[in-house]
């Protein structure tokens, strides 16, 4: 019986060549993590090439975990533990790793020519340089091969088996059951019986071998998080995103149609969507980006909730369809997976560059809704709220959300469905003293009509309408007027959101101002920072268009402000332009979300000159 | 859902009924009006109820039809009344969905639209308004615009050889498609009616007198008192002759269409039966022109094929019976665990 050591918190980071299964082990291991009842958070990265060339840096693939017995923000910084299929795998992420961490490398792929390619002049694994970690050589290869010697399959499907030979090693090394994996291997080989039997077969050869081999001395155990009480489930911001559509098309009555053009992230949604035909949801794969806008503008047109999602490149060439919705004043949703750089970029990795581009991208006097989810399963709340928000101002959303919340995920505490409120929609069905351009005295909206509705016709279209009557209009001053009331339609919205609320220390000196997926580097590092003995406090943003009305008041009770964003700084351009506060950047824009303790370092370091000061 | 098109009442519809309160702008002498004048003849003789009717339109100075209408209208941006048309038909089926557009707009800046519309055969119905300029931005040349066009953009001439329109629709998969000239009205009324009744994309190519910027373009083949002669009208079942005295046919072999002179009302065997299912019959219609040929009018393919929207919710309709709808059990999906 092996002795068992608690921890507290663990980042694991498996990591191989694009083939090598590193993705489907790093969501066994994060559900088996979510049953087993630790809080966590991902971090799954791969390159743009579907099957890079085997054993290059450059098509390393990675899954990293944070777990823990107590809440979780971020897939965490520097793995403790760090398992390498290849030479490549480990050259990449060795930097990263803790000292004094844990490596299990696939000693069968560390030949002459996988370490040339991975730019090693000797192999580490015979010299000195790995002396400071603790490491496992272990021949996956050959036991995956020994352990299906006598199985039908073929060499290459025999070698594939080799991430659950790992998984197996590594559920050994933290206690994990294997009925969860095992439950999983089930379901998807149910087709393919053998194929099935081998995957079982290495999976539990390698917690097995543990055993026999003693390659750890210990098992490492983290005690269940003190979450909520509730059910919870694992989700990433995909499934998160169309789950909330889903939801907000139910909780409105209205169906909703999505349409989209292939690009990576969003491509994601798109395929989630276009398998649940059955909660009655339209999704459309267009001939192109603009397509796949103009078709959610028509469907919104008539009646439905129309929905359309991309990345940047995509973004720019919806944006005079963009403003067609915003002329029409029609609902509509705009997804921007945003990914990293300008043009093609790093489309897997991530990025919070397109704010300011959200916010005044299109031709002329052009004003939008803006929001942004904060964490993987806040996709899910904050569709049914650009849902909501879209359908009763008669405005379109552009929900900016992030490569990285994509694809990460989280425990999710899932919600009772009867307690999310309804979303009201009134379609105009009264035809008496009806005009198009009518509008709502509280929110601006004018009517939404479903078409085929009897003596409500009437004509909408790029041109300027005259207010009320909506007949093409060259009037200066009707110009004036309606160019002002689209824009104040959007600052009514601030009325309908919730104020700011200020995270931490009540006597705080300084804040920290961040939006988007960041959301949790910033909570974990401003938590650490308060423990430190600095007085740090914390504001979120989830809406930036309009934003929240108390912000204003809020950032001058600070004597410093920061604001750390994944671009160069976009937010604390318009914190400075709106609010006149000499607020400071911290950017990084490596395609990765923070790293905490650099985040903290920064912290630390304004909060020194603060005290000074 | 509301009653689908083919099950409503139908009322009885002057033409005026579909004629708006708003002045009509286009030029004096513009052909655009007798394209208005079919299209609400023709909806007047349809007698679907008038919400019914949706009209989007892209730009150019076909595309401002919608505000000429009574019905519901959309004038979007340049080029993409088709998607945006598209959209309303999957949102509600039961709508019939028109799309005005013209050379530029469907050819040029919308061409990848027109390509993708007719592939998956959504059950709208394009007019297409060709006059082969530019009109609104005042006389450049469009892609239908004949090599050697002098005009504002090719003062020497235009270098570059014509889109064909119909050509396009029957390589794009296109199931219904026909052309006319705005200067035949009647024949228009009767081809818009049966671009209503077809199910799947109808695309009507017309072509329009731009009275300023391209006068006279197509007078060669449809002033009146050459247009029996140098026209064709194509009708389904019936020999390829035409000609004022019916004197002339059309043999079409080996991939190639001749003329053959024959004696009026008795045109030999070998003068070619028009199907208007026949596509390589069709495609090299569409490339028949005056003065080498007489230009072929009418229906150039029709033919029966499900429509996309039809297709979308037979799979969701199949999707429900399969899987369950509940909300709950989509989200409680995967491995669910509880903390107490």
């Amino acid at each position: 019986m092996q002795k068992i050591e608690k921890l507290d918190k663990v980042t694991v980071k498996f990591a191989g060549d694009s083939g090598d299964g590193v993705q489907i082990m790093g969501d066994q291991f994060g559900n088996v993590t979510a049953v087993v009842g630790n809080d966590f958070a991902t971090l799954p990265d791969y390159p743009a090439e579907i099957r890079a060339p085997q054993g290059t840096t450059y098509g390393v693939s990675s899954y990293q975990i944070q777990f823990a017995a107590y809440d979780v923000y971020t897939p965490g910084d520097n793995p403790d533990v760090l398992v390498a299929f290849n030479p490549a795998a480990l050259k990449v992420n060795l930097s990263s790793l803790k000292p004094g961490g844990i490596i299990v490398v696939n000693e069968d792929e560390f030949t002459e020519q996988n370490l040339r390619k991975a730019g090693f002049p000797s192999n580490p694994l015979e010299d000195d340089s790995l002396t400071s970690y603790r490491v496992n050589k272990i021949p996956i290869t050959k036991l995956t091969l020994e352990a299906l010697k006598d199985t039908a399959i073929g060499h290459r499907e025999k070698l594939r088996c080799k991430n659950f030979l790992a998984l197996g090693i590594i559920s050994w090394l933290f206690l994990r059951p294997l009925d969860p994996v095992i439950s999983f291997l089930n379901k998807r080989f149910s087709s393919k019986p053998e194929v099935l039997e081998a995957n079982l077969r290495v999976l539990k050869a390698g917690y097995n071998i543990c055993d026999t081999m003693e390659i750890f001395p210990v098992h490492y155990q983290i005690p269940p998080a003190r979450l909520e009480p509730g059910r919870y489930r694992n989700i990433n911001g995909a499934l998160a995103t169309a789950y909330g559509l889903i939801v907000a098309s139910h909780k409105s009555g209205v169906p909703l149609i999505y349409s989209g053009y292939p690009i990576t992230p969003a491509s994601e949604v798109l395929q989630i969507l276009s398998a649940l035909k059955h909660h009655g949801v339209i999704a459309i794969q267009t001939e192109d980006e603009i397509a796949a806008i103009t078709m959610a503008i028509g469907a919104s047109y008539a009646g439905s909730i129309g929905v359309t999602g991309t990345s940047g490149p995509g973004l720019a060439l919806k944006i005079e369809s963009l403003n067609l919705a915003v002329m029409t004043e029609l609902p509509l949703l705009v997804f921007d997976y945003q990914r990293s750089g300008i043009s093609t970029g790093m489309p897997t990795k991530t990025e919070q560059g397109d704010l300011l581009f959200a916010l005044f991208g299109r031709p002329s006097d052009s004003h939008i809704v803006i929001l942004a989810p904060s964490s993987p399963s806040d996709c899910f709340w904050i569709s049914i709220e650009a849902v909501r928000l879209a359908t009763k101002y008669m405005i379109p959303v552009l929900i900016l959300s992030e490569q990285f919340l994509v694809h990460s995920s989280e425990p999710w505490k899932l919600p009772e469905l009867g307690e999310i409120p309804p979303i009201e929609i009134n379609f105009r069905t009264d035809p008496s003293r009806f005009y198009p351009y009518m509008r709502d005295d509280k929110t601006l909206a004018r009517s939404w009509v479903k078409l085929g509705t009897p003596g409500l016709e009437h004509r909408i279209g790029g041109l300027e309408k005259s207010n009320i009557f909506g007949n093409v209009s060259y009037d200066p001053e009707n110009h004036d007027l309606m160019t002002k009331i689209r824009s104040e339609k959007v600052q009514r919205v601030a009325q309908d959101i919730p104020d700011v609320k200020i995270m931490g220390p009540a006597d705080a000196d300084m804040l920290v101002v961040g939006w988007g997926s960041t959301y949790g580097h910033m909570k974990a590092a401003v938590e650490m920072a308060n423990s430190d003995g600095m007085k740090v406090a914390l504001v979120h943003l989830r809406y930036l268009n309009p934003l929240p009305k108390n912000l204003g008041d809020v950032l001058r009770k600070f004597k410093k402000v920061l604001v750390p964003e994944l671009n160069l700084g976009q937010l604390q351009y318009v914190l400075r332009a709106k609010y006149l506060v000499d607020a400071i950047g911290y950017n990084r824009v490596t395609g990765k979300p923070f790293s905490v303790s650099e985040l903290l370092d920064f912290i630390k370091e304004e909060y020194k000159g603060l005290k000074m000061h | 859902m509301s009653t689908p098109v083919d099950e409503v009442e139908l009322i009885k519809y002057k033409p005026t009924d579909f004629k708006s309160d708003q002045d009509v702008r286009w030029c004096p002498g513009c052909e655009d009006y007798a394209i208005l004048k079919a299209f609400q003849t023709a909806l007047a003789e349809i007698g679907i109820p008038r919400e019914k009717h949706a009209v989007i339109s892209g730009i150019g100075c076909a595309a401002r039809l919608p505000y000429y209408m009574t019905t519901y209208g959309f004038h979007t941006i340049h080029g993409r009344p088709i998607p945006v048309a598209t959209g309303v038909k999957v949102a509600n089926p039961d709508l019939s969905v028109w799309v005005m557009t013209g050379d530029g707009d469907a050819i040029s800046i919308g061409g990848n639209h027109l390509i993708h519309v007719m592939r998956r055969n959504v059950d709208i119905n394009i007019l297409l308004f060709d006059n082969r300029v530019y009109g609104l931005t005042k006389g450049q040349y469009s892609p239908t615009s004949n090599k050697g066009t002098i005009n504002k953009s090719a003062p020497m001439g235009t270098v570059e050889e014509p889109a064909e329109p119909l050509a396009l629709a029957l390589a794009s998969g296109a199931t219904f498609v026909a052309r006319t000239s705005a200067a035949y009205v009647k024949h228009l009324v009767e081809l818009i009616i049966e671009a209503h009744k077809h199910k799947g994309t109808s695309f009507i190519h017309i072509y329009q007198n731009c009275y300023v910027y391209n006068d006279g373009v197509f007078d060669e083949f449809t002033e009146k008192d050459v247009r029996d002669d140098r026209n064709l009208i194509l009708e389904h079942g019936k020999p390829l002759v035409f000609g004022k005295n019916s004197d002339k046919g059309l043999r079409f072999s080996d991939g190639k269409i001749e003329i053959v002179e024959l004696e009026p009302g008795n045109p030999p065997d070998d003068i070619t039966v028009y199907d208007e299912t026949n596509l390589s019959l069709g495609f090299a219609l569409s490339k028949l022109y005056w003065p080498e040929y007489p230009v072929p009018m009418g229906i150039f393919r029709r033919v029966s094929q499900p429509s996309f929207e039809d297709l979308i919710y037979e799979q969701v309709k199949k999707a429900k019976e399969k899987f369950s709808p509940d909300i709950n059990r989509l989200l409680y999906s995967g491995d669910v665990w509880e903390v107490k």
